[in-house]
């Protein structure tokens, strides 16, 4: 069988279900576990051939991305005479790359179970909230799978404990009040949120998300480079004139939904605000990089002297 | 002939120097040379080291003379870096080294070429052996200026002063050691502002003066926010693509070099783990070297943009001092007549404003743009 993905929640779940299933033909089950690093050449021959006590093994290969020369030598051999069925069932878990590609074209010829556990993107993030309560028998409004991705959305691992302890916790359908009640108050943010709120000149939800970002953990540096970033590419799209998006994104090496973006932030702005705000940030840059005493309270002034510009009193 | 031949305009400092070595009276164990980038500190530091080591006091033609100017010395050390710091650990080494006698010569002579860019630590470290140093070593350590170097330093050293060496005496050297034809030369002494090194680099590289040419440009062509951002990134590809041009040959010789000493399989699709160890050593090197040399070249850039600011200034002042760019008349001309005194001074502070943000290791783009946006022509 193999496990191919990169989203690693989904990873662990389908090797449990395999483990579970192979449970209940075998309660003895065998698991063995076999990581990249520290691995001996022979490791795998060893666990494969049959045991003197009869029993069914699985062997769980859990990165073949990172996998050395060796396991790959030995998963092919294993491969080439595998054990009689039933005896042992051997998994390989491969996240991303082309490390190990023999082994997976040999294993897919071979007629290997693959399980897809691919990224979850931005846009599946609700789908796969709302199929979490399905899968555990409860029903959730729309409005509580955007609190609770607004809540918890960064990290898949998160959502999907989030999920389960609403599950637990609670009764009937799930709704925005009980999100509410759990997880209130969260708000994960990124830095790209606060320049958008900041170049939108939108001062006070700029300032709520940089608190946000900044109690999470994030750092007052990066913050500044996509405020950089942003401000520049408005700058090279407002001079680059009218023109479909998608001639423009070669000749100014930026992609079209940037361009899109850049023009939609463009509006409300002048060209002289925009200067101000880049020199603005550059300060700030300095700034936060030790120039100041309190990396905080520089971005916080930058977000407030961007937002000026903007809206000039 | 004589060793102090190369060091040009510095007639007080040689004269130190000098008697430090004809009258051991006058003689200590620790220099602190300073001066403005190009006087030629590190020239002068290796010629007091060969007129410390030769009997005649600095002939310039014996062995001792020639081999301590070309650095190959045996009690000689020269310390330079192309990275951005002198780290601690090469400055214990220097303390052991700094303890032995001299093998042949007559002093142990180490020099830092870059003591500015010792780090703290690393300064710390030294205190000792440049406080009770053992008879027959001399320090030499070269800064742009006192306040380079930390103050325990500062204290436990005498002190050399050099200028900035006259535009004549610069180019008169590059004629006389390069060959350059006198036109030339007077051009590249006043264009680098008679930073020798550089001075002789614009004298025989084209690239370097069409660079140079670029950039200057520059100042008059900004005339809106679209512009300035459009220039900035100008600068920083100009200048990314000369650290390129310039490292990436040598980066993938060193690499070859590395991989045939220690004796690895060239042909090999990956390496064994201790010779990867050393080749990524090696690119992390490449690497910081590659950050200093674009640093530098943007600094460099910068200077010649606040060469042409200041040749406004001097051309609306009508002082009578010479002016940097002679050979772009026009231009400053144009600019003086567009931009008040006032506006050309905040020009020349926006400069340097982004010369301080890049060293304090700010996005060299951002800080270019920010720069450019205060060089906008006036409307």
């Amino acid at each position: 069988m193999l496990i191919s993905g990169p989203e690693s929640v989904l990873a662990e779940r389908a090797l449990a279900a395999t483990l579970d299933a192979l449970r209940a033909g075998d309660p003895d089950l065998e698991v063995i576990k076999l990581y990249s690093e520290g691995y001996q050449s022979g490791t795998l021959t060893m666990h494969a051939s049959p045991s003197l006590f009869g029993g069914t093994k699985a062997i769980v290969v859990l990165d073949l991305e990172d996998a050395p020369d060796d396991l790959q030598t030995d998963v092919l051999a294993y491969l080439a005479a595998p054990a009689p069925a039933g005896e042992v069932t051997l998994v390989v878990a491969h996240r991303s790359g082309n490390r190990g590609k023999k082994v997976l074209d040999t294993l897919k010829k071979a007629g290997a179970r693959v399980v897809d556990a691919a990224q979850i993107k931005e846009n599946d993030k609700p789908q796969f909230a709302a199929n979490e309560f399905r899968r555990q028998g409860r029903k959730a409004t729309p409005g509580a799978v955007r609190a609770l991705i607004d809540a918890v959305g960064r990290d898949i691992r998160e959502l999907a404990a989030a999920c389960s302890q609403l599950v637990v916790d609670t009764e009937g359908l799930v709704d925005e009040a009980m999100v509410e009640k759990y997880q209130g108050g969260k708000v994960e943010t990124t830095g790209f949120k606060v320049a958008d709120a900041a170049i939108a000149g939108n001062v006070g939800e700029a300032l709520r998300l940089l608190r946000h970002a900044i109690s999470a953990g994030d750092s007052p540096v990066p913050i500044v480079a996509v405020l950089a970033m942003q401000l520049r590419q408005m700058v090279r799209v407002g001079g680059a004139g009218r023109g479909p998006s998608g001639q423009l994104a070669k000749s100014l090496g930026m992609a079209p939904w940037q361009i899109d973006q850049a023009r939609r932030k463009l509006s409300g702005w002048t060209p002289e605000g925009v200067g101000q705000a880049i020199q603005a940030v550059a300060a700030a840059d300095f700034d936060v990089k030790g120039g100041a005493r309190d990396p905080v309270y520089s971005v916080e002034r930058v977000i407030l002297t961007i937002c000026e510009a903007r809206n000039p009193p | 002939m004589s060793v102090w031949d190369d060091v040009i305009g510095q007639e007080s400092a040689v004269a130190t120097l000098d008697r430090a070595v004809t009258e051991p009276g006058s003689m200590t164990h620790a220099w602190l040379l300073t001066g403005p980038p190009g006087s030629g500190r590190s020239v002068a530091a290796k010629a007091f080291a060969a007129a410390l080591q030769c009997p005649d006091g600095g002939c310039g033609t014996c062995r001792e003379c020639r081999t301590a100017l070309e650095g190959t010395h045996a009690d000689v050390d020269v310390i330079a870096t192309e990275g951005l710091t002198l780290t601690v650990k090469l400055a214990r080494e220097l303390v052991l080294l700094a303890a032995r006698r001299p093998s042949l010569g007559r002093w142990r002579v180490i020099v830092i070429e870059d003591a500015d860019r010792l780090h703290e630590r690393a300064a710390d470290a030294l205190l000792k052996a440049l406080e009770e140093p053992v008879a027959r070593t001399v320090w030499i350590l070269c800064a742009p200026s006192l306040e380079d170097v930390i103050i325990t330093i500062r204290s436990r050293s005498r002190h050399v002063r050099l200028r900035t060496p006259p535009v004549e005496a610069v180019a008169a050297l590059l004629v006389r050691r390069d060959g350059i034809d006198p036109a030339m030369a007077t051009f590249a002494a006043r264009a680098a502002q008679c930073h020798v090194g550089l001075a002789r680099r614009l004298a025989r590289d084209e690239g370097a003066r069409n660079r140079r040419h670029e950039v200057i440009q520059l100042a008059a062509k900004i005339r809106s926010v679209g512009d300035a951002v459009g220039a900035a990134s100008d600068l920083d590809s100009i200048a990314k693509e000369e650290a390129g041009a310039a490292s990436t040959e040598r980066d993938v010789s060193e690499k070859a070099r590395l991989l045939e000493i220690l004796g690895a399989d060239l042909s090999a699709r990956v390496q064994p783990p201790h010779v990867r160890a050393q080749v990524s050593a090696l690119e992390k090197e490449q690497k910081t070297r590659a950050t200093r040399f674009v640093c530098d070249v943007i600094d460099r850039s910068l200077m010649d943009l606040l060469s042409v600011y200041r040749d406004a200034l001097v051309v609306h002042t009508g002082a009578s001092i010479g002016l940097v760019n002679q050979d772009m008349i026009e231009q400053v001309r144009q600019l003086a007549r567009v931009m008040s005194p006032e506006q050309l001074l905040g020009c020349m502070d926006a400069i340097g404003t982004a010369r301080e943000r890049i060293d304090a290791n700010v996005n060299s783009l951002l800080a270019l743009e920010a720069m450019a946006i205060s060089l906008q022509l006036a409307r």
